[in-house]
């Protein structure tokens, strides 16, 4: 199943989806298109000023134009989405995409989507994160139960 | 803008430029002024830090690196020579979090730093006065230290509207000429011969020659100019030499005829400061579409705004097309062409107030300048927001002449 992550450029994420076999929906394959398109010169991510045009499709001309140019990247992401990890407050380390209004935005897509989602608060101890991550691991079988059904 | 120039590093310390798809566009102006961003480096650590110690809770974390970014650099751990402060237009909290960096740098550094809110549509040249100026502060202190004119020089502004030219000798105006700018090189040369007949002297007798304003280029060339200087440094020393305050802290505001400078000044040098060209609404084209529809020359709609009050003019819109349509409502509906004249005076320094002053720290004397100054309705509308004083020069309308002419001092070689 394809799995949207949140925040949506965790490594730690991405990486656990895969294992899993299912297919992360992540924001780095997004920027991955951008830069391996051949044409587009605007480091370092190739978002061009056309991106937050694109971002009018999930947020109003009012809303700022940073926030615009990344539900570009985020957008399509959530349409595709057929199942989502949550991790809420996690650290600046985990992963991040700096502005706390898109955040919100991503965040209320997504769950307004009705598809199984896991929300999880990100650990803030040792015994926390073994949870964190067979929490994590259940869900995820359980979506590959979902799938054979 | 000369490539043999010392290369300045600014540090950007931004929030979402490069997610509006305008860093190529931040980098393409740095270039064109021999600069180059770079980003201080710091440690996760700091920006987990930053909050408590910069004392600004904030929830994007793109800020808390802007800020971790300032820290760096205010305690010494990264060098620059300049700093440019962005965040998206329209965010609040980017809003909050760049006018305390901007403040918090200024303070503590001295490193000239100036702000900017960028949407998608930010170009290269909307940037490049900007950065013009802000390389030009970190790059030639020395010269923008001179506080007196010498030998025989020439300073010529080519603005959007009109293009003014002086004349100076020992530190006094010699000559001026004032012309409606129709063909940028021909207004020049014209407002030039005109400050040289009143000068009594030749154009080869001129020692050094510098030129300003939009047209600077170009004029720049046509005339050869030993300096050739956008409008900040150039109206900031102009401003301060007019009005005899070269000491100190001083604010200078000029409302141009295709936007408004707002800048912080110390001792002669430009601090902080922002330039408004998005909204018609908010220049002197307002102004001289009132005074038409008034059928009044622009000289004298100042005097008629003196005699009226504002408060009895309904404005629906800051909109140079609505807003106009106001003033008409108005009118038809009884309105005295006075109140008209002083409802427009102050719908412009309302917005200068609204969008431009809240990014600098206005501290006294605030000196106007730029031909509008003159139009006494709009200084009276300025000092009735700001509850104070506000000095008009002589010779406000030759601030940027006055000023090329004076650092091209600096440049006299014969």
């Amino acid at each position: 199943m394809k799995v949207f992550i949140y925040p949506t450029n965790s490594l730690i994420l991405s990486d656990l989806v895969e294992r899993f076999g299912h297919e992360p929906l992540a924001v780095m394959q997004e920027i991955s298109k951008r830069v391996n398109t051949p044409g587009l010169d605007s480091p370092p991510m190739n978002i061009t000023p056309e991106d937050p045009k694109i971002g009018l499709k999930y947020a109003a001309v009012e809303v700022p134009s940073g926030v615009r140019g990344r539900m570009a990247l985020n957008g399509p992401l959530i349409s595709k989405a057929e199942a989502a990890i949550i991790v809420r407050d996690p650290v600046v380390s985990f992963g991040c995409m700096g502005c706390a209004r898109t955040n919100e935005l991503v965040n209320f897509l997504i769950r307004a989507k009705k598809i199984p989602i896991l929300d999880l608060y990100y650990p803030s101890s040792e015994e926390e994160a073994k949870e964190f991550v067979y929490k994590i691991s259940q869900f995820l079988k359980s979506l590959g139960k979902e799938e054979k059904k | 803008m000369n490539s043999s120039e010392n290369l300045v590093r600014i540090a950007q310390l931004s929030c979402g430029a490069e997610y509006s798809g305008i860093q190529a566009e931040i980098d393409s102006a740095a270039k064109q002024v021999n600069a180059v961003i770079v980003y201080p480096e710091i440690d996760i650590k700091d920006i987990e830090d930053i909050e408590e110690e910069f004392g600004l809770k904030v929830a994007s974390s793109d800020l808390k690196l802007l800020m971790a970014r300032a820290k760096s650099i205010v305690t010494g751990k990264v060098k620059v020579d300049a700093v440019f402060v962005a965040t998206c237009f329209r965010c609040a909290e980017g809003a909050i979090v760049r006018s305390e960096v901007r403040r918090y740098i200024h303070e503590k550094t001295g490193i000239p730093v100036i702000s900017y809110s960028f949407t998608e549509r930010t170009t290269a040249g909307t940037l490049l006065t900007r950065l013009e100026a802000l390389t030009t502060t970190a790059r030639r202190k020395s010269l923008l230290a001179r506080e007196k004119q010498s030998g025989l020089t020439a300073g010529i502004d080519s603005g959007s509207t009109t293009t003014k030219a002086v004349i100076m000798k020992d530190n006094r105006i010699i000559g001026k000429g004032w012309v409606p700018t129709i063909k940028v090189i021909e207004s020049a040369d014209e407002a030039f011969n005109a400050a040289l007949k009143e000068a009594g002297v030749k154009r080869e007798d001129i020692q050094a020659l510098g030129t300003t304003g939009y047209g600077r280029f170009l004029i720049g060339e046509h005339f050869k100019a030993d300096l050739i200087q956008e409008e900040i440094t150039v109206n900031s020393k102009g401003a301060v030499y007019l009005a005899d305050k070269q000491k100190g802290p001083a604010t200078v505001l000029d409302i141009g005829g295709m936007d408004n400078k707002a800048i912080s000044v110390m001792d002669g040098i430009p601090g902080m400061f922002t330039m408004g060209g998005i909204c018609a609404g908010a220049s002197g084209r307002f102004l001289e579409m009132t005074a038409k529809r008034l059928g009044v020359g622009i000289t004298e709609l100042g005097k008629l705004a003196m005699k009226g009050r504002q408060e009895n003019v309904k404005m629906n819109s800051y909109c140079i097309v609505f807003g106009i349509q106001s003033l008409v409502n108005s009118l038809a509906a009884g309105s005295t062409p006075e109140d008209v004249a002083a409802a427009a005076c102050h719908s412009v320094a309302e917005q200068l107030f609204e969008q431009q002053l809240q990014e600098i720290d206005v501290k006294e004397p605030v000196i106007m300048c730029g031909g509008t100054a003159l139009i006494e309705g709009l200084p009276r509308a300025v000092e009735d927001l700001l509850k104070v004083k506000v000095i008009v020069p002589e010779n406000a309308q030759y601030i940027g002449a006055v000023g090329a002419a004076l650092l091209v001092s600096g440049f006299i070689t014969k």
